[in-house]
């Protein structure tokens, strides 16, 4: 459900801290009928052009906080609202060149009443601007 | 005319508001104009922040105005209970019934008359949680949702806590889908698209009209060749059954709210695939007075290939069930 609204078309950029340029960024929706507190996102994948990236190199953003994966296992305290749009930024020193890149994005989340721990996946072509 | 009232789960305008395209005013406004005056929701869902963070008064205040503005009811607040909430081990017990009463506590600030629990929560956290809706004058009550029915062990097992407990705050909330008559065309459809050839999505259909053991139908699909998709339509059959709403009456004196659940409604105000006649029936036999709410599940089987128009469909099933329950609503004409 909402799989193909996951990938936000509005942002697409290089991430720069300090000068350099570490990685790029998207914004990201959960692909479900609400929100969900982040202890419950048991795994985000993020690949572009078909590569993906390090579980612990992709960073989760909301409400002004950022979290590795690995910290939102234990984080009760804030959620992934629904249709909230997260910032996903994938590490990957010098980021990407510009022009089009294939995203594809997933989510697992661990949802209480389902006999199952669901991937939701989407992908899509965003244009990065020069 | 018969007591039974009309109502809207917001949940049936998910795919509009997941997408900034509808506000909560556009969701009650636009039940209000269907003359769907009662109001349920998922709290998470229509609520920023809750449970885990909080929802401010000024929020509240906000809904309350809403309601008062357009005339609408709160009739539930749907809460979850996320008792996988921490990695590797369950919530505590206590921990249960504390989220619950704190659930409790948010249907009382939005002026609910329900709240809604999950049916795989156990029957002893809700009877631990009743004493405090009784004192909140909430009652809680648990869905059951295919592939649970009435006579299912699990049902029975909290129709037997509900009475020994002796409360009145528990009851049940049955939701449609559990009296699936026929295999929903937007079901075939969407597995068409991901590959299952015609004969076997024709095969499926007619199995499930013919009520086939779902075991049987799933090995047939495979020695016709289906594979993936194939398989994946049959085995729904394993969630999905055309149990009998005559169910109900067995207990109707703690059914206080019903979810309309569809999957499709047609131009001339059909849902192919429920029972709805038929339902309305057995509910108006039982003496039932309380809320049908929509409850579109159609959204998630058709958003690969176009873009569902939920207020359509909506306002589709409210002329049918304006038309079942005998009253009259010219509002609900098409514009």
């Amino acid at each position: 459900m909402m799989d193909n609204k996951m990938i936000c078309t509005d942002l697409f950029e290089n991430v720069v801290e300090d000068g350099a340029t570490v990685g790029f960024a998207f914004l990201g929706r959960l692909p479900y009928y609400r929100g969900l507190g982040l202890s419950m996102i048991e795994d985000i994948q993020v690949a572009v052009d078909g590569e993906a990236i390090a579980r612990d190199a992709i960073r989760f953003s909301v409400h002004g906080k950022t979290y590795t994966l690995d910290e939102m296992e234990t984080v009760y305290d804030d959620r992934w609202n629904f249709g909230e749009k997260a910032r996903i930024v994938a590490l990957k020193p010098g980021g990407l060149a510009p022009g089009k890149h294939r995203i594809e994005f997933a989510v697992r989340m661990r949802v209480s009443y389902l006999p199952f721990v669901p991937t939701t996946k989407d992908s899509k072509e965003l244009a990065l601007a020069a | 005319m018969s007591d039974i009232k009309r109502g809207v789960s917001l949940y049936s305008f998910q795919n509009e508001t997941f997408q900034g395209k509808m506000t909560l005013e556009d969701c009650v406004r636009t039940c209000a104009e269907m003359g769907a005056m009662g109001i349920e929701i998922i709290g998470e869902q229509s609520f920023w922040g809750w449970p885990e963070v909080g929802v401010e008064e000024s929020v509240i205040a906000e809904w309350h105005a809403l309601m008062r503005k357009y005339g609408t009811t709160p009739v539930s607040h749907d809460f979850m209970l996320d008792y996988k909430r921490y990695k590797g081990r369950e919530m505590p017990f206590d921990e249960q019934v504390a989220s619950v009463r704190n659930d409790v506590d948010f249907g009382a600030r939005l002026g609910m008359k329900y709240i809604r629990a999950l049916v795989s929560i156990a029957p002893e956290v809700l009877v631990a949680a009743a004493p405090y809706a009784e004192e909140k004058g909430i009652k809680i009550l648990i869905e059951v949702h295919a592939p649970l029915h009435f006579d299912h062990p699990w049902i029975i097992r909290h129709a037997e806590a509900y009475e020994k407990s002796g409360s009145a705050a528990l009851g049940f909330l049955p939701d449609m889908g559990m009296f699936l008559h026929a295999y929903p065309r937007v079901w075939k459809e969407k597995f068409m698209r991901l590959g299952v050839p015609r004969d076997i999505a024709d095969y499926v259909e007619k199995a499930y009209a013919d009520r086939v053991l779902s075991e049987y139908v799933i090995l047939n699909v495979q020695q016709m060749g289906g594979t993936g998709p194939a398989i994946a339509m049959a085995e729904v059959m394993r969630h999905n059954a055309a149990f009998e709403p005559k169910r109900m009456l067995d207990f109707m004196p703690r059914i206080h709210n019903v979810h309309g659940k569809f999957y499709e409604m047609t131009a001339d105000y059909v849902e192919p695939s429920i029972p709805y006649d038929e339902i309305i029936r057995v509910l108006r036999q039982g003496g039932y007075s309380g809320y049908i709410c929509s409850e579109y599940e159609g959204n998630r089987w058709i958003e690969d290939a176009e873009e569902p128009d939920s207020v359509e469909q909506v306002r589709r099933q409210q002329v049918m069930l304006a038309n079942l329950i005998g009253e009259p609503a010219p509002q609900l004409q098409a514009a």
